[in-house]
């Protein structure tokens, strides 16, 4: 057997290919379902705070900051274990999926409330002055013209963050969600060979190149000019 | 109420783990101060080969750059701890955690320093240069002073995500922090040693994503 022939046969053995590609896909699936379910609720919860703290009631906000510094501050992984080991405990089972769903939206949370809250303190105070004098309400200003301008200036930092948080989906491996990490080890492990671990390595490769790439472009499409 | 403060907040638990933890932090710490300076040297070279003039070299930079943004750190680590024994490396754990972030770090690191890089003009490169100062002078005095203060609070909130990203490394059984903390729960049975390790993450990075936040705002307004 050549050097070539022995890397195929432990890299790439086709009757691994054949066999696991199916379990990868299944990986896929679930990677890519806990992928919208958190963008989403990370999203909708992201703006949501950061509109609750443009209303500026004391109690809240100091709430809101801490929520968003831990949840900044802490590494996700820790989260993880901490809520899918410990709850059971106190009499909460959480299924891992939803344990992963949950901590990794908290998290896209936090950055997103940052995120969203810089571009809302952004928008110049003239801006608020002019539209409250046509009639508006507080709540209407907020929504029909600072939003707007707002969630525009947080698009570029917001897509790499989105996408950092995305990929820590692999992380569910740990406590057993069946994503693509957690599929290609376990077959790994059945099989003794490498072949399982490279199809998820390039499952992800496929899903996020694209991304990655996309995420460039986004970056110097909505790009304001730092300094 | 009884229940949850005796499953998370024991303290006497907290209390006989403390020095186990404490070990872990220190490691966790070593590990930062061998692996936040590879990924900032690594992430300059990144940077001076993806903003090359050379085509053939700032095509397969970016390239390489791109592939270890796109595969989660994880995946990485995984793939170098139990994929490349079957080709006859074996790694240390260490060493695998070293090379596993040298390669994801600096890909994220050079990215950044790229966006500085290219906040400074055009003109600071050729006045430099026409007063007298080689192309390694001029980079190393002119450009990358000015590069780093544009891009500060992206460095420092990098480095904060370096950070927290040295909990993957409990994965592949380095005795970190949150191993440490783990083990410690799998014997006690009890969370509040994660939740100690939780702090323990708190006390350092805290004042970090604080300083950050207040960053951000200056150059903002």
């Amino acid at each position: 057997m050549t050097n070539w022939e022995r890397f195929l046969e432990t890299f790439f053995k086709p009757e691994m290919l054949v066999k696991y590609w199916p379990d990868i896909l299944k990986g896929v699936a679930v990677t890519l379902e806990l992928a919208a379910a958190v963008i989403v609720t990370g999203f909708v919860m992201g703006l949501g705070l950061a509109c609750l703290r443009a209303y500026g009631f004391r109690v809240i906000n100091a709430f809101i900051i801490v929520f968003v510094d831990v949840f900044r501050a802490l590494p996700p992984l820790v989260i993880i274990l901490l809520v899918y080991f410990g709850l059971p405990n106190v009499g909460i089972n959480l299924p891992s999926f939803a344990v992963l769903w949950l901590v990794l939206s908290f998290v896209l949370a936090a950055f997103a409330e940052e995120i969203f809250w810089a571009g809302i303190t952004a928008t110049p105070k003239g801006q608020w002055e002019a539209a409250r004098s046509t009639g508006l309400t507080f709540s209407q200003t907020l929504v029909h013209v600072v939003l707007p301008q707002a969630i525009r200036i947080g698009v570029a930092p917001l897509t790499n963050r989105t996408i950092a948080i995305t990929k820590n989906t692999a992380l569910g491996t740990v406590i057993g969600v069946p994503e693509i990490l957690n599929q290609a080890t376990t077959a790994q492990s059945f099989t003794g060979n490498a072949t399982p671990l490279m199809m998820g390595a390039i499952a992800y490769l496929v899903l996020f190149v694209p991304i990655v790439i996309l995420g460039r472009w986004i970056e110097t499409r909505f790009a304001w000019r730092r300094a | 109420m009884d229940i949850i403060l005796n499953q998370f907040l024991n303290f006497e638990i907290m209390q006989k783990v403390w020095p186990l933890l404490l070990r872990g932090l220190g490691t966790t710490l070593w590990l930062c101060v061998i692996v936040i300076p590879l990924g900032l040297v690594g992430g300059l070279v990144a940077a001076l080969a993806t903003t090359s003039v050379r085509p053939w070299i700032r095509w397969p930079s970016i390239a390489i750059v791109d592939f270890f943004r796109a595969i989660p750190p994880l995946v990485l680590l995984v793939l170098l701890y139990s994929g490349l024994p079957f080709a006859g490396i074996r790694l240390t754990p260490i060493q695998a955690v070293a090379l596993g972030f040298l390669l994801n770090t600096s890909s994220y690191y050079g990215e950044i320093y790229r966006a500085g890089i290219e906040s400074v003009g055009r003109g600071q490169w050729e006045a430099a240069r026409s007063t007298g100062l080689t192309w390694v002078q001029t980079f190393g005095f002119v450009v990358l002073p000015q590069a780093v203060r544009n891009v500060l609070p992206d460095l420092i909130s990098n480095t904060i995500e370096v950070v927290k990203l040295t909990s993957i490394a409990s994965v592949v059984s380095f005795p970190e922090l949150l191993y440490s903390a783990e083990m410690a729960r799998s014997l006690t049975f009890n969370s509040s040693p994660v939740v100690l390790a939780a702090f323990m993450y708190l006390a350092i990075l805290w004042p970090l994503v604080r300083l950050v936040s207040r960053l951000e705002r200056r150059i903002a307004s």
